[in-house]
């Protein structure tokens, strides 16, 4: 009877696992499924490194290199933003902050993560894109107002895993450090940090999958020209946002071409989450 | 035994962590270039008092201090104090050896570099004369650039006796330096520290009673906060004045 029960449960967990593996499974196979007959058919390089995207076109082009360079540009800046903040936050509030402070900090850091990504979008839009045209010119519809608002959506995210990696250092290294007459802060930059290195960059390259995949923020602010930016001003338009603009009218060939964007972008996240894993084990170690 | 003014001496020394007195009142004089020895049982102060030593007390919030040790005749808790020059002039070694993530160099040259030195050559001399120094630069002087973790427990607390030494202290302060050792390694790091001694003033805190017997010159028995007994090693574990130090180092209880 004790028996039946144990396999019952046992099935159930077992059940409950597959259900978020198979999900996956359906989502590669979705994407590839539809995706890669497109790319071969239209041509990979033509695809990948064309630089036209004209799908009402006759013949219609769909060359997605400016969005590919669009999605590099606008991590990259996100990364430059968000990473040296958020690093440095989560130093503060691993080591300088105020017990009654952090209890505001951290619940504030958390909640940072939880606001939806339309309402960062919405914000930026109101903010940053009126505040970016004033000062530095264009319309404010920009690589800048999109990197921006990405290195401030990265930060939950960055803060967090760094804030744990430098927990996790053990105690010791800081003893021995203070020990030898050198100040809190000598400690904590050339003894703490470099031990807690390889937790810090999973936290930046968890941050940069976050950046690269962001679309309904992105898409209000970044102004969206399927073109090469040559600028930091200049619009831009992402992987991301090219399937959200035009996913709701395509249909036929164009439809494949923006499937097969996702197929792309999905190749860039694997990349982020190997990166992610190699680091991550080598914490482990 | 010739009387002559003593590196540190302490004068009433009372510490409490939060409302608990965890020191009641302690007077000694530890004397120069020679091994002072702490005893008694877990919990009896003895590793609460060491660390007074160089202020690593300072680091727990709830710690309140009075009474006064001077090191030199200078009060190391004088608001004048500068506790890093302090930490410089008086090293730490720790129970469990805590070289830092760094390769062997880096671990060594770590103190020098924060008290300023920079030049290379400098820097290789004092890397080469401490590691010499803790007895171990025959075995790690192929692979400096290694990881100081990679390295077995007993070479890793000479790393870091030597780290202690690269900054030039004129005090070393060992907590049970040897507690977390196998008997090889601690006989080395028993004889290094007898070789010590004549440049250094040494203050070690050790469970073992025989450690204490072997190696220093003064001991004191700690019990419950007091400074039970103190003096000539030799006397202390022959002829002890006090009851409880008779009990402790014949081990009826601890």
């Amino acid at each position: 009877m004790k028996n039946t029960k144990e396999s019952v449960m046992k099935g159930i967990f077992f059940l409950s696992a597959c259900f978020s593996i198979i999900a996956l499974l359906l989502i590669v196979i979705f994407i590839f499924a539809n995706g890669v007959p497109f790319m071969f058919e239209y041509g990979f390089f033509k695809f990948i490194f064309g630089m036209e995207w004209a799908p009402t076109n006759t013949p219609a082009t769909y060359g997605i290199f400016p969005m590919i360079i669009g999605s590099l540009y606008v991590t990259a800046g996100a990364a430059v933003v968000g990473v040296p903040i958020g690093v440095l936050t989560a130093v503060f509030m691993a080591e300088f902050c105020p017990p009654i402070l952090y209890k505001v900090l951290k619940p504030a850091v958390n909640l940072m993560a939880a606001i939806p990504s339309i309402v960062y979008g919405f914000f930026a839009l109101r903010v940053f894109t009126p505040l970016i045209r004033d000062t530095f010119g264009g319309n404010g519809y920009s690589v800048m107002t999109a990197s921006v608002l990405l290195g401030i959506m990265i930060l939950p995210t960055v803060i967090g895993l760094s804030e744990s990696a430098l927990r996790a250092v053990p105690r010791t290294y800081y003893t021995g450090s203070v020990a030898l007459g050198a100040t809190h802060e000598r400690s904590i930059f050339k003894v703490l940090l470099p031990a807690a290195k390889s937790g810090i960059i999973s936290s930046v390259i968890l941050g940069i999958g976050r950046a690269i995949g962001e679309t309904m923020a992105v898409v209000l602010i970044a102004g969206n020209q399927a073109i090469v930016p040559d600028s930091l001003l200049s619009g831009v338009r992402t992987l991301t946002t090219n399937i959200v603009i035009e996913m709701a009218y395509a249909t036929g060939e164009h439809r494949e071409a923006l499937i097969a964007t996702a197929v792309v972008l999905f190749g860039f996240i694997l990349i982020i989450n190997s990166i992610f894993l190699y680091f991550k084990n080598r914490e482990a170690k | 035994m010739v009387t002559e003014s003593p590196k540190i001496q302490v004068k009433d020394l009372k510490l409490w962590y939060g409302d608990f007195q965890a020191l009641h009142g302690l007077d000694l004089d530890i004397p120069e270039k020679k091994i002072t020895a702490f005893i008694g049982p877990s919990g009896c102060g003895k590793s609460t008092f060491i660390k007074s030593l160089n202020r690593m007390n300072d680091l727990i919030e709830s710690c309140r201090i009075e009474g006064t040790i001077e090191l030199d005749g200078r009060d190391i808790y004088s608001h004048k104090t500068d506790v890093n020059q302090l930490r410089k002039q008086v090293g730490m070694v720790f129970q469990q050896p805590n070289p830092f993530p760094k390769s062997i160099y880096d671990n060594i040259a770590y103190g020098p570099r924060t008290h300023g030195i920079k030049n290379k050559s400098e820097l290789d001399e004092i890397v080469e004369r401490s590691l010499k120094q803790a007895a171990i630069w025959d075995e790690v002087k192929d692979h400096l650039d290694r990881n100081a973790l990679s390295i077995s427990g007993g070479q890793q607390q000479r790393i870091c006796i030597a780290r202690a030494l690269a900054v030039g202290p004129e005090v070393l302060l060992m907590d049970e330096p040897t507690s977390a050792l196998d008997p090889i390694s601690t006989a080395k790091i028993e004889e290094l520290v007898a070789e010590l001694k004549n440049h250094y003033t040494i203050v070690m805190v050790t469970h073992n009673m025989q450690q204490a017997s072997r190696v220093s010159d003064e001991t004191a028995f700690f019990l419950n906060g007091h400074i039970i007994e103190h003096g000539d090693t030799r006397k202390i574990f022959t002829n002890p004045e006090q009851s409880e130090t008779e009990n402790y180092i014949s081990g009826r209880f601890g």
